[in-house]
């Protein structure tokens, strides 16, 4: 699928799932364009973690299907699906370093698995320069436990680009942060998507972060998709709950 | 109170055109799905640790880093445990034999008790208490915060990393920590014995091994390494299907406790019928 002669690299058709019999998302379809930021935005509760969990099948979807580079995510097994999510970065809400590792190691860690040929040397370089990205060089040496939430999210997203991957998925990057940090996460996506060439979607339900990093918006209310378009016409809505995000 | 609910069939049980069940029978129903859904889960968990354990690519660093939580981290508290167990055995068993003048009995007496029964149980069940827990609330708190979800989207099986090391870990250490605190213990039977007595070291160490045989020692090896299977995957089960609130990171550790616990005693009791059997 094409959009302004742009590829769909994520291709979403009437995507359904549920949880003891309560709908999560019922008939979801909307595609990620290469090199573009697509904001999904929404209540919380409304199933937007839920949608990028299926992207990387961490969930199983009921029905729908999910083109992820040509490949319906779905009918992946187990190696083939690897070498899928080694494309794809995923940043947590919670950050989710590893507690029992330092950040040197958390970093490592993916490095290890997904670049398998790399040196020793060129994995320190790697680490140092995604440290360096994020403005976190001297963290190398310490603990999860001894970081502020702002630096675990900054270290959380070394992580995830340290294996350079072409789609990344942001869940709810600045939910917990004070106004400043949450400013200069949403700097940092449009960072790395300048430098990495990524394509991003971006779970939120921070309109600030939805401003500074939107290329394009979904809104999903109750599972389903309530509004989809610019920046310019999320700001211009004169649909009530628009207008209550927006405000 | 009662649901009725239409049917067609089940005669008996039914009035006009509806069957009815009480909300007790509903009640027990659920429990017995609960039961069996659990049960399948557990089965399934095994399987899936059975199958990664002999699948390529093992994480030997993971596996070494966890020998060493868990058997070098646990040595202070199997010390103590073992050495008391034996002292606290001989001055308790001592005026017994006295009355028949068997005192000399007593290190055979209490090697053979420490080495059959009271080493691997009290030893399996202090390991239960701190293997299992910590496995389990590690578990439980790398779901909770996503760390879990974290390791399959960077294309590592979390099952192999976090339950297959785990596992093993417990299953090579378990036995190593149990003859470990049999020693000890035989060691504290000697301080106890020197309490009120002049027993010399080669003399106690001889009598007490003079009294233990191949069919003493095999059967307490061979149940520890259950020992530690019941409590690696009891603890790695727990923490690994632990819910999402951190609510349930408690939850896990308690039941990973009290579960292997009693498998620990279960597989015991079995232990003993299988050597009684055999003679």
């Amino acid at each position: 699928m094409k959009n302004n002669n742009q590829e769909a690299i994520i291709d979403i058709k009437n995507l359904q799932i549920s949880f003891d019999n309560q709908e999560v998302l019922k008939n979801v379809s909307l595609q990620l364009f290469n090199g573009e930021n697509l904001v999904v935005l929404g209540k919380s509760g409304s199933g937007k973690s839920v949608l990028i969990k299926c992207i990387v099948r961490l969930l199983d979807s009921d029905s729908g299907t999910i083109d992820v580079f040509g490949e319906n995510v779905n009918t992946l097994n187990g190696s083939k699906l690897n070498d899928l999510r080694k494309k794809i970065g995923f940043l947590f809400q919670s950050g989710a370093l590893y507690d029992s590792m330092t950040v040197k190691e958390n970093l490592e860690f993916p490095l290890h698995r997904i670049r398998k040929n790399l040196k020793q040397q060129e994995i320190d370089s790697k680490i140092l320069e995604a440290l360096e990205n994020v403005g976190l060089a001297d963290a190398l040496n310490k603990m999860p436990s001894q970081l502020s939430g702002g630096m675990r999210k900054r270290i959380s997203l070394a992580r995830t680009i340290v294996v350079d991957p072409l789609i990344m998925l942001y869940d709810e990057p600045t939910t917990g942060l004070d106004p400043v940090t949450s400013d200069e996460i949403s700097a940092l996506i449009n960072d790395v998507q300048k430098k990495y060439k990524t394509s991003s979607i971006i779970i939120t339900h921070d309109i600030e972060c939805a401003r500074a990093t939107a290329d394009r918006i979904v809104m999903l209310q109750d599972g389903e998709i309530y509004m989809e378009g610019d920046l310019a016409a999320f700001e211009n809505s004169k649909d009530p709950l628009i207008k209550a995000f927006f405000k | 109170m009662k649901i009725v609910l239409p049917v067609t069939k089940a005669k008996d049980l039914v009035r006009g055109n509806s069957l009815i069940i009480s909300e007790k029978a509903i009640a027990q129903t659920h429990i017995i799905n609960h039961f069996l859904t659990d049960i399948a889960n557990v089965c399934l968990f095994f399987a899936r640790f059975i199958k990664q354990s002999f699948t390529p690519n093992t994480e030997f660093r993971e596996f070494f880093k966890q020998c060493f939580q868990i058997g070098y981290k646990s040595l202070p508290l199997i010390s103590v445990t073992g050495t008391i167990m034996g002292l606290v055995l001989t001055i308790q068993s001592r005026p017994v034999l006295a009355n028949f003048g068997a005192e000399s009995l007593l290190p055979g007496m209490v090697a053979v008790s420490l080495i059959r029964e009271m080493g691997p149980v009290i030893t399996g069940l202090i390991c239960a208490g701190k293997i299992a827990s910590s496995m389990g609330a590690e578990l439980g708190s790398m779901k909770v915060t996503e760390q879990i979800e974290a390791m399959e989207v960077s294309s590592t099986n979390p099952m192999k990393f976090l339950v297959v090391t785990r596992v093993w870990a417990a299953i090579l250490m378990i036995p190593l920590l149990i003859l470990y605190a049999d020693g000890l213990g035989i060691l504290g039977s000697w301080a106890g014995a020197n309490l009120k007595g002049d027993v010399t070291f080669s003399l106690f160490f001889t009598q007490a091994f003079s009294h233990i045989d191949f069919y003493d020692l095999m059967p307490a090896v061979i149940k520890s390494f259950f020992f530690g299977a019941v409590i690696g995957l009891v603890g790695c089960y727990k923490g690994y299907n632990a819910g999402r609130g951190t609510e349930s990171v408690g939850i896990a550790a308690n039941s990973a406790v009290v579960i292997s616990s009693l498998l620990v005693l279960i597989v015991d009791v079995i232990a003993v019928q299988i050597t009684d059997m055999i003679g």
